[in-house]
């Protein structure tokens, strides 16, 4: 089995990331199916305990890959934001990185 | 084109006859070529209906990997049966990356070794094959046999899973780091690492640029996490309707 450090960790990481998932929503958290899934599943196989048993790890392995995703979305989709969405500069912007400012032309072109 | 704006409220999930189903609002979601989009698997269907909660203002399907896999599966736009699937899995074992080693430099070939030689020790034993590594242009050269118990092992997973298999081998390119993540050898993180070797080494000599490099690391660790769930969740046989994974 991989090496996957402690069950607790993987548990907080992955609420902490379902709840920056929820911050889009506008909903509390708590009260999504995702929330509510990852809960009763640790609950119900225990897998917070220090000795895991095959079913324990193989949920432990899940929640990691599920965590891993959802970390991984909201990094790529941050640095995809920071370095590729700015699409194009408006006429000012490119006027302002030369010192420039556009004339104004309260009416219009002639 | 502009992306498409978020149009609903309310994500849930409802059960329907052939699996479960995503609800946009009061509209049941479709796939690309307008099918009921159906999953097996209820945790599976929660995850794609925690992908759909998650878009803020537009939708960004580049992000919704678990939705783009079900669609895939439901679809099946490339057209493949199960044995086409399959062959092309196998496949890549010819190419597969942590079996093309080079000769230099040689801080490179050395680190190629001490990764690789071992997750090519496990898959060998763990299948009782032979697979071997080259420096050779053409590759290694795999044993028919060991195709044939590739080929053999992965015709146990049923059609979605497969999909899901022969997605993350093309991303990682590479079966024997996908088996690695199928079997919960290896994890996610680490997959990738392995998968990316030579960038690793390249980064760490000249310096990473973050609008390069980590982009595509997340997009990569995105896309194997992905993959690696939908495999384990579609292959979940108490867990799942059986009706809907037939080949």
């Amino acid at each position: 089995m991989a090496a996957l450090g402690s069950p607790l960790g993987t548990l907080r990481g992955l609420l902490r990331e379902l709840r920056y998932a929820s911050a889009q929503a506008g909903r509390p958290y708590r009260d999504t199916p995702a929330y509510q899934h990852v809960i009763s599943a640790f609950r119900a196989h225990r897998v917070t305990s220090e000795k895991l048993c095959r079913a324990q790890q193989e949920l432990h392995f899940q929640a990691a890959t599920y965590l891993c995703l959802l970390r991984s979305v909201r990094e790529h989709l941050a640095l995809h934001q920071e370095y590729h969405g700015k699409g194009e500069r408006s006429p000012e912007e490119v006027a302002g990185l030369v010192g420039f400012r556009l004339p104004q032309q309260p009416g219009g072109k002639g | 084109p502009p992306e498409r704006k978020r149009f609903y409220q309310n994500v849930s999930i409802s059960q329907g006859e052939g699996g479960f189903e995503i609800n946009l609002d009061h509209r049941k979601l479709k796939t690309p070529q307008a099918k009921l989009f159906t999953v097996p698997n209820e945790a599976l269907a929660i995850a794609v209906a925690t992908e759909w909660d998650s878009q803020k203002d537009t939708i960004k399907f580049y992000t919704m990997h678990l939705t783009t896999l079900c669609n895939t599966a439901l679809d099946n736009p490339t057209q493949r049966n199960k044995v086409q699937l399959i062959c092309a899995a196998v496949k890549f074992l010819e190419t597969d990356t942590v079996c093309y080693r080079v000769e230099e430099p040689a801080a490179l070939a050395e680190l190629q070794k001490n990764e690789w030689d071992p997750i090519i020790a496990w898959a060998e034993k763990r299948y009782n094959v032979a697979i071997g590594s080259s420096t050779s242009i053409t590759g290694p050269n795999i044993p028919a046999s060991t195709k044939d118990t590739f080929i053999s092992h992965l015709a146990s997973y049923n059609m979605w899973a497969l999909q899901g298999i022969e997605y993350v081998i093309t991303q990682l390119k590479s079966l024997i780091l996908s088996m690695g993540l199928i079997d919960r050898h290896i994890t996610v993180e680490k997959a990738v690492l392995l998968s990316r070797l030579e960038e690793e080494y390249q980064i760490q000599r000249w310096g990473s640029v973050e609008w390069a490099h980590d982009y595509d690391l997340c997009e990569l660790r995105a896309r194997a996490a992905a993959g690696t769930l939908f495999v384990h969740l579609c292959s979940e046989s108490s867990t799942v309707k059986h009706k809907l994974l037939q080949d």
